[in-house]
C-alpha cells in the first residue's frame, strides 16, 4: 500500500498535504496569536519562494523582480477588495475574488517579462526584473490617484466567519487562510517539477540547444514557467495584503525582492523543502536580528539605525557566505547527509543534477595515482 | 650543436587529465637543446594534454617535469614566459581582437628591456613579411597562415630558449606547412632554440625533427631517431598511417 | 525651441553621467562576462565618504577625490574578497554575490548614516548661462561635460596607448593565451574591478547631488539608468555604453519636459523590455567587429 503511494506521485503529494495540512490546524491551536500571524507570513512568503525556486533552479532563470510581481498581486487585491466591497459583495466571495484577481494579475505581468525573458540570457533578465522592481514605488506616485502614492491602499477583509465561534482569534483564521494556499501553490509546483513539464524545464535549463533538439518548445517552456511562478508570487502578495489588510510600495522594495531570492538560495535553489526553510528564514530572521539590536543598541537613535539594517547586513553576509561555500543550499546539505546515512555508497540527487564536476573527483585521484 | 643536460627538457612519470580519466599515462621524454622533437599520434593520443601539462594548463598532473635542471611544474602559467618558454597552443591563440603590431607588443611586455622588445618587433617583421604590411590590421582579419606566423612570431618577441608548438600546420596549404617547417629549421639551427613540436601532419613534423615520439592513447609507443621513424614502414603502418 | 534646447542639454548632461556610470559596467563585463549588480551600491558607499570627506574638511575636491579612491579600494576588495571565490561554472552565484554585496553595503550605510536624505553641495552654479538670450547650460553641466570626457579619454589612452590596458585587454578576451602571455590574468580583474569602482563613484559623485543627496539608496535608480544604457549600447562596447548613457539621458529629459510629470522610471522600463525584445545584443551593437 505504502508503495504503490511512493510511486504515484499525486496521491503522495496529496496524502504529505493532507498530513501537512492537518499538522498545521493543530499547530495554529497551539500558538498565540502573535505566531500565528508570524505563521500566516510564513505562509505568504512560501507561495513567492516557492514560484522563484521552481523559476530558478529548474529552469535557470534569474528574477529580482518577484518583490514587484508580489506588489502587483497585493495591488491587484486591493484594488479588486475594493470594487467587491463597494458593489456590496460579502465573504467568501469577498475573499476569493482579490486573490483570484491577484494570480491572475501577476500572472500577466510574468507572462510579459517572461516573453521578454525567453530570449534573454545571464544578466539582462536580471536587470530587467530588477529595473521592474525598482520602478514599483515610481509607478505607484505616477498613478497615485489609482494606486495611492506612497501611503498605497487598504485592502477590505471579513473576520472569521460566525461558524467558527465568537472566540476565535483573527490570526488563526488568517493562518488557515495562508497556509491552504501555501499548501494549494507548494501542491501544484511539486506536481509541475516532477512532470513532463519539469523533465523539459530541466532540459532547457542544462543545454538550451540539445533541448530543442529533442523537441521541446524552449520558448514556450521558459514563458510558462515564468507565469507559473508569477502566479505564485502574485497569490503570495494577494495573502500578505490580506494579513496587513494594506499595501504600500515600501513592502515591496529591492531589497524585499532580494530577501526573496536569498530565502531560495539559503534553501537550495530549485528544492521546495528549501523554499519552506527560505520562507521560514525570512519571517525568523528579522525577529532575531530585532532582538539582537534590542541588545546591541545603547541609545535609541542607534536603535533606530541597526533596526532593519542589521537583518538587512545579516541577509547580506549569509547571501555571500552561502553561495560561496554552500552553493545547493541547506537542503541541498540536509538531503547529502540524509542520503549519506541511508545509503553510503551513492551521491546525493543534488549532487547529482548540480555538479556533475565533483563526482569525479575521486576517479581521478585513482587514476592519478596509479603508477 | 651540443648542450648540457641541465639545458634541457625532461619529462618524467608524467600522467595529465582534466579531473575526468587521465589522458596521459606515465609519459617519459627527453628534448636535447638545440633539437627539435615531434611528437606525432592520432586525434586523442594525448598529444595537446603534453604540451598543456608542460605549460601548467593541464589541471590534474603528477610526475616531473624540469627544464634547464628545475622543475617546471608548479610554476604559474604567467611566469612560464620568465623560464624562458613559449607556448604557441593549439588554433594558434592570436587574440582576434587586438592588431598584428599588439599581438606582438604583448609577447615582450613582461620584459624588462623594451628596447630589446621593439628590436625583437621589428626583426619578426623582418622575418615575416605579411606581418609587416598588415601590423595595424585586427587579428581576425588575418589567413590562417599569417596567424600561425603571428602566433609564433609573438613567442619569438619574448626571446624564448623553448617553444612549445602544437599543430602549425592544422588548416594551413601545404606551401605555407612547408614555409613554416622551414622556419622551425632555421630556429633551430641559427639561434640554439629548442623545439618540442605536436603534428598530425606526421611527415612534414619528421622531415625537420631530430627526434620522433609516436603517442598512442596516452602512452609513448615509440621513441626514436626522426629519420629512422620515417624510414621504417612497419612502424609507419602500425602507427602514422601514411 | 527654447526649451528644447534646455531639455537636450539637460538631457546630455544626465546622459554623460549614466554613460560613465554605464562605462564602469562595460569594464567588469569585458574583464569577467559579468554585470556588477553591486555598482550602484559602491557608488552609494563612495558617495557617503565624499559626503563625509568634505564636511569634514570644507573642500569639495578633497571630498572627490576620496570617493575616487574608495572606488578602486571598493572594487579591488570586491573582486579580491568574494568574486574570486564565487563558483565560476555557475553564472547566476555571481549575480547572487554582487546582490549580497549590496545588501551589506546598504545595511552598513544605513547603520552608520542612518536613512535620512544628506544634502550636498556642488562647486559651481546649477543656473544655465545665457548666450544670446537663449538659456543653454550651467557652469555644473559644463564641469559634468569637461569631468566625463576626461574620464573617458583617459580610459580610451590607457586602454589603446599603454601597456597595462594592453594586458587588461588580453586578459579578458582571451585569459588563456595572456596567461601563456605572462599576463597576470588575475591581477588584471581586480584593476578592472577597481577602476569601475572609482568610475562608478566619480559618476555618482556627478549626479547625486543634484538630486536629494546621500542615501543608501541614491542610486539605485542610477544603476538602472546605466544598465538600460549599457544594454542599448551593448555590454560590450565602451562607445555603445557613451552613446546609450546619452540617449537614455535625452530620453529622460524630454519624458520628464514635456509630459510634466515623473514617467521616467516608467519610461525606462518600457525602453529597457522593448530593446531586450527586439535586440537582445543592444541597439549599437555590431556583433562582427568587437573593436575597443
Amino acid at each position: 500500500m505504502l508503495d504503490r503511494l511512493a510511486r504515484h506521485r499525486l496521491a503522495r503529494h496529496l496524502l504529505i498535504a493532507v498530513v501537512a495540512g492537518a499538522g498545521l490546524v493543530a499547530l495554529t491551536y497551539a500558538l498565540p496569536p502573535f505566531r500565528n500571524y508570524q505563521l500566516a507570513t510564513m505562509a505568504a512568503y512560501l507561495c513567492a519562494t516557492a514560484g522563484l525556486t521552481v523559476l530558478v533552479g529548474l529552469s535557470g532563470q534569474l528574477s529580482l523582480g518577484h518583490g514587484a510581481l508580489m506588489a502587483t498581486g497585493a495591488y491587484a487585491c486591493a484594488l479588486t477588495s475594493a470594487e467587491l466591497g463597494d458593489a456590496g459583495v460579502t465573504a467568501p466571495l469577498l475573499l476569493l475574488g482579490p486573490l483570484v484577481a491577484a494570480i491572475v494579475a501577476a500572472a500577466v505581468v510574468g507572462g510579459v517579462v517572461g516573453l521578454a525573458g525567453a530570449r534573454l540570457h545571464g544578466p539582462y533578465l536580471a536587470g530587467l526584473t530588477l529595473t521592474l522592481t525598482i520602478v514599483v514605488p515610481a509607478i505607484t506616485t505616477t498613478f497615485a490617484d489609482q494606486l495611492g502614492g506612497d501611503q498605497g491602499l487598504s485592502v477590505l477583509v471579513e473576520p472569521a466567519p460566525a461558524g467558527l465561534g465568537i472566540a476565535f482569534p483573527l490570526e488563526r483564521w488568517q493562518a488557515w487562510i495562508a497556509c491552504t494556499a501555501a499548501l494549494l501553490t507548494m501542491l501544484l509546483l511539486a506536481n509541475l517539477t516532477g512532470s513532463r513539464f519539469g523533465r523539459e524545464l530541466r532540459a532547457v535549463r542544462d543545454d538550451e540547444v540539445a533541448a530543442r533538439l529533442a523537441g521541446i518548445d524552449v520558448g514556450r517552456t521558459k514563458v510558462v514557467v515564468f507565469v507559473v511562478s508569477a502566479a505564485a508570487a502574485g497569490l503570495g502578495g494577494g495573502i500578505l495584503a490580506v494579513l496587513t489588510q494594506s499595501v504600500s510600495p515600501g513592502a515591496f522594495s529591492l531589497a524585499f525582492s532580494l530577501f526573496l531570492l536569498m530565502a531560495v538560495v539559503i534553501g537550495g535553489t530549485g528544492s521546495l523543502a528549501g523554499a519552506v526553510w527560505g520562507a521560514l528564514l525570512l519571517v525568523a530572521l528579522p525577529e532575531l536580528t530585532a532582538l539582537l539590536s534590542d541588545n546591541l543598541a545603547t541609545s535609541p537613535r542607534l536603535a533606530e539605525r541597526l533596526d532593519g539594517n542589521l537583518s538587512l547586513l545579516v541577509f547580506g553576509l549569509v547571501l555571500i557566505v552561502v553561495t560561496i561555500v554552500l552553493p545547493t543550499g541547506l537542503q541541498g546539505l540536509f538531503s547529502s547527509a540524509a542520503g549519506r546515512l541511508r545509503r553510503p555508497s551513492r551521491p546525493s540527487p543534488v549532487d547529482l543534477t548540480h555538479q556533475p564536476t565533483t563526482d569525479t573527483e575521486p576517479t581521478d585521484a585513482q587514476h592519478t595515482s596509479t603508477p | 650543436m651540443t648542450g648540457t643536460a641541465s639545458g634541457s627538457l625532461r619529462i618524467r612519470e608524467l600522467t595529465a587529465g582534466y579531473g575526468g580519466p587521465a589522458v596521459l599515462h606515465d609519459v617519459d621524454l627527453d628534448v636535447h637543446p638545440g633539437t627539435i622533437a615531434a611528437v606525432v599520434g592520432a586525434n586523442g593520443a594525448g598529444k595537446t594534454t603534453l604540451l598543456r601539462a608542460v605549460s601548467g594548463l593541464a589541471p590534474r598532473c603528477t610526475g616531473s617535469i624540469t627544464w634547464e635542471g628545475t622543475e617546471l611544474r608548479g610554476t604559474r602559467v604567467e611566469d612560464l614566459v620568465r623560464r624562458g618558454v613559449a607556448h604557441v597552443p593549439e588554433g594558434r591563440g592570436v587574440i582576434t581582437e587586438l592588431t598584428v603590431e599588439e599581438n606582438l607588443r604583448l609577447g615582450h611586455l613582461w620584459r624588462k628591456d623594451p628596447a630589446d622588445g621593439r628590436r625583437a618587433v621589428a626583426e619578426v617583421f623582418e622575418m615575416f613579411e605579411p606581418l609587416a604590411r598588415r601590423r595595424a590590421s585586427a587579428g581576425h582579419l588575418l589567413s590562417g597562415g599569417e596567424r600561425q606566423m603571428l602566433a609564433i612570431g609573438r613567442a619569438l618577441v619574448g626571446r624564448p630558449r623553448l617553444l612549445l608548438l602544437d599543430e602549425p600546420s592544422l588548416g594551413l596549404a601545404p606551401k605555407v606547412t612547408a614555409q613554416i617547417m622551414a622556419l622551425l629549421r632555421h630556429l633551430r639551427d641559427e639561434t640554439g632554440l629548442t623545439i618540442l613540436l605536436v603534428e598530425q601532419n606526421v611527415r612534414s613534423a619528421l622531415s625537420v625533427a631530430d627526434r620522433g615520439i609516436v603517442l598512442s592513447l596516452g602512452r609513448v609507443v615509440v621513441d626514436d631517431d626522426a629519420g629512422t621513424l620515417a624510414a621504417d614502414a612497419d612502424l609507419r603502418h602500425a602507427y602514422l598511417g601514411f | 525651441m527654447d526649451r528644447f534646447i534646455f531639455l537636450t542639454v539637460d538631457g546630455l548632461s544626465r546622459g554623460a553621467v549614466f554613460a560613465a556610470f554605464a562605462l564602469a559596467l562595460v569594464l567588469i563585463w569585458r574583464g569577467a562576462r559579468l554585470v556588477n549588480f553591486s555598482q550602484g551600491a559602491m557608488a552609494a558607499a563612495t558617495t557617503y565618504i565624499a559626503y563625509s570627506v568634505t564636511t569634514a574638511s570644507g573642500s569639495y575636491w578633497l571630498g572627490l577625490a576620496s570617493a575616487v579612491a574608495a572606488g578602486l579600494v571598493i572594487g579591488a576588495l570586491t573582486e579580491r574578497l568574494v568574486m574570486r571565490r564565487v563558483d565560476p561554472s555557475r553564472p547566476l552565484n555571481a549575480v547572487i554575490a554582487a546582490l549580497g554585496i549590496v545588501l551589506v553595503i546598504q545595511a552598513v550605510l544605513g547603520i552608520l548614516y542612518g536613512s535620512a536624505y544628506r544634502a550636498m553641495d556642488v562647486p559651481f552654479s546649477r543656473r544655465p548661462l545665457s548666450i544670446g538670450g537663449q538659456a543653454v547650460l550651467s557652469p555644473y553641466d559644463l564641469f559634468v561635460f569637461v569631468t566625463v570626457a576626461i574620464v573617458m579619454i583617459a580610459l580610451g589612452l590607457m586602454f589603446t596607448r599603454t601597456g597595462v590596458g594592453l594586458k587588461m585587454r588580453a586578459a579578458a578576451f582571451n585569459p588563456d593565451m595572456a596567461r601563456l602571455l605572462g599576463v597576470d590574468v588575475g591581477r588584471m580583474l581586480t584593476l578592472s574591478w577597481a577602476l569601475a569602482g572609482a568610475v562608478g563613484g566619480l559618476a555618482a559623485l556627478l549626479v547625486v547631488p543634484t538630486e536629494l543627496g546621500a542615501h543608501p539608496h541614491a542610486t539605485d535608480l542610477v544603476f538602472v539608468y546605466a544598465f538600460t544604457a549599457a544594454v542599448v549600447g551593448g555590454l560590450d562596447s565602451p562607445v555603445g555604453a557613451v552613446g546609450g548613457g546619452l540617449c537614455v539621458g535625452l530620453v529622460l529629459s524630454y519624458v520628464s519636459g514635456y509630459s510634466g510629470s515623473d514617467l521616467s522610471a516608467v519610461v525606462i522600463l518600457a525602453v529597457l523590455t522593448v530593446v531586450l525584445l527586439v535586440r537582445p545584443a543592444g541597439l549599437l551593437s555590431r556583433p562582427a567587429a568587437r573593436q575597443v
